[in-house]
């Protein structure tokens, strides 16, 4: 066994691994407490990380008080499901031509998938929204959901294509030789066996949906019913009297979901998302 | 699989068809779109005329240059920051010690939850009465009062470049991680077995090890800064008295608050400019990476 850690440099090690992970989660921690807190405590002064009467009542008053909270959480889900299975239809087939066809301007048009990655929804936000006008798309789901959609399939189908190359081409002859046509084994040989590659990239795709509503819902939506649950709470921001435990309250209960898939499956969701920088 | 199927294939193509037609219409299209309206006068008028450069002459005679300078420093600060906190944090995740994979699990949420839920956090406790930071720092004797960080030019700009840091930070620091762990062992140690320190083996096997994946790693952040949106505009939409508009604000602010689509489009072509230089240094760079693998292999 190599060499093994003195007691001060374990002690160094923790106290530092303390240090970066306080910087990462001090804002959760800050929202939970504000959360917790009277709203009468909230705003006072001196700071104390500690207040008296800390409950969890904002977390039954904030379904009254802030208006629509559950439509906004439903939307938040309705929207990211529709970007998945919009993308995932979009990218198993093309993922497949990618892994296992060749074709003229193939590398060419990998590359330029890959470089729409390097694209910001902002920068294109002139024409898109103009595209959402024309088509009278403004004010719909449709507005944030096809988007949303595009600026995800590049990763997708570069995670789909590198988990399809691994798959065995032997599989597909066979069905091949045996006279199956060319859909039916995407169908009923590829579908099968790359099931599990195809979770991940819809687990990945959905985190990414579900994070990024934010520019297309405020730019292409005004419609209170329609807006994702970040939109939702952003105008809440602006009114007079911010009741701060019940808005801290609500981000907390729309990130969990997240975090429980994510603690669930973290293993195959790091893969995923290194997967999607690493190219290659 | 050319075995299958002996005409010229179409199919391939069929099959790119979804893929092809969603991102042609929302990215391909748009960006030329771009090029065009950033020509022209458009605006909320029903017409628009071919003006030239006239968008040009003017953005770059008023703010704009200051803009893209306060870009590129917000960039440069905020992905120096990333790469060395991420360097240190994988560094850290990546040292035996028991506690080390329930600690990598707690690395990643700021990177998974949805960019503006965790800014909302941000904005509270920046808040200078009743924030976490300077309550803390008063009580540790930093602060001599409140500080209201999102309040001045300068508290604004760092504040937004380290909400940035933080957004950013996971994904670099668990990227890395993935390199340091992808070094073989062996290395370490036969140079143990010849007496190298613990720091001289990261100077020596490390750092050179993973310097690729810092690499690529800092342009791909340099690029997903340069685009960033979110953070800058629910923290403090471009102010106070425009410290924070960076080049995507201060598009997003002509085109959409005062839609003179014209000027915003000219003022978007000049970031895809910037951005393709971007992305030119980086598939560079990659195939560079691949052809010196494909020599080592040999």
């Amino acid at each position: 066994m190599i060499n093994k850690y003195r007691w001060w440099e374990i002690v160094g090690i923790y106290l530092g691994i303390a240090l970066f992970l306080m910087f990462i989660l001090a804002p959760f921690l800050e929202a939970f407490l504000v959360s917790m807190r009277p709203l009468n405590r909230i705003n006072s002064i001196p700071y104390k990380i500690v207040t008296e009467n800390m409950s969890f009542e904002a977390y039954f008053t904030m379904w009254e008080n802030v208006p629509r909270l559950a439509r906004y959480i439903w939307n938040s889900f309705f929207i990211a499901t529709c970007v998945t299975i919009i993308v995932l239809i979009a990218v198993v087939p093309a993922a497949w031509a990618f892994a296992r066809f060749e074709f003229k301007g193939r590398d060419a048009m990998l590359a330029a998938f890959l470089a729409i990655n390097m694209v910001g929804g902002a920068v294109l936000i002139i024409p898109l929204f103009q595209l959402m006008r024309n088509l009278g798309l403004l004010n719909t789901y449709m507005a944030m959901i096809i988007p949303g959609a595009a600026f995800l399939i590049p990763t997708a189908i570069w995670l789909l294509r590198s988990y399809l190359m691994k798959i065995p081409r032997e599989l597909e002859e066979a069905a091949w030789v045996d006279g199956a046509s060319r859909p039916y084994i995407l169908l009923k040989v590829i579908l099968p066996i790359a099931m599990p590659g195809i979770v991940v990239v819809a687990i990945a795709t959905f985190i990414g949906a579900y994070a990024q509503q934010f520019l297309f819902a405020l730019t292409f939506n005004s419609n209170s019913d329609l807006h994702p649950l970040p939109v939702g709470i952003y105008q809440f921001f602006g009114r007079q009297t911010v009741v701060w435990n019940e808005v801290m309250a609500a981000s907390l209960v729309g990130i969990l979901p997240v975090l429980i898939i994510y603690i669930f499956l973290q293993r195959y969701i790091i893969a995923g998302l290194t997967a999607g920088a690493v190219k290659e | 699989m050319q075995a299958m199927g002996g005409r010229p294939n179409v199919f391939p193509y069929l099959l790119l068809l979804p893929a092809l037609f969603i991102t042609l219409a929302i990215v391909a299209w748009p960006l030329l779109e771009t090029v065009r309206l950033s020509f022209t006068d458009a605006s909320l008028k029903p017409t628009e005329e071919f003006i030239g450069f006239a968008n040009y002459e003017k953005i770059f005679s008023r703010n704009f240059p200051e803009v893209i300078g306060r870009t590129f420093y917000w960039m440069a600060i905020s992905v120096s920051l990333k790469m060395i906190v991420g360097v240190l944090g994988a560094m850290l995740l990546n040292s035996a010690v028991p506690g080390r994979s329930f600690f990598r699990v707690l690395v990643m949420p700021p990177w998974i939850v949805p960019i503006a839920i965790g800014v909302f956090m941000w904005r509270w406790m920046y808040n200078g009465q009743f924030g976490m930071i300077s309550g803390v720092a008063q009580h540790l004797g930093i602060l001599a009062g409140p500080y209201e960080f999102l309040g001045d030019r300068t508290g604004a700009f760092y504040s937004t470049v380290v909400t940035d840091v933080w957004v950013g930070t996971p994904m670099v620091t668990i990227y890395l991680l993935a390199a340091m762990q992808s070094i073989s062992p062996d290395l370490h140690e036969a140079a143990w077995v010849d007496g190298a320190s613990r720091w001289y083996r990261f100077r020596r096997i490390t750092l050179p090890l993973i310097m690729p994946a810092v690499a690529t790693m800092g342009l791909l952040s340099a690029i997903w800064t340069f685009n960033s949106f979110d953070i800058i505009w629910i923290l403090t939409e471009g102010g106070p008295r425009g410290s924070t508009t960076t080049m995507i604000i201060d598009t997003y602010k002509t085109a959409i608050s005062r839609n003179r689509y014209g000027e915003g489009a000219a003022r978007a072509v000049m970031i895809v400019i910037f951005l393709s230089s971007f992305a030119a240094f980086y598939f560079c760079m990659l195939s560079r990476m691949a052809r010196r693998s494909l020599n080592n292999d040999k």
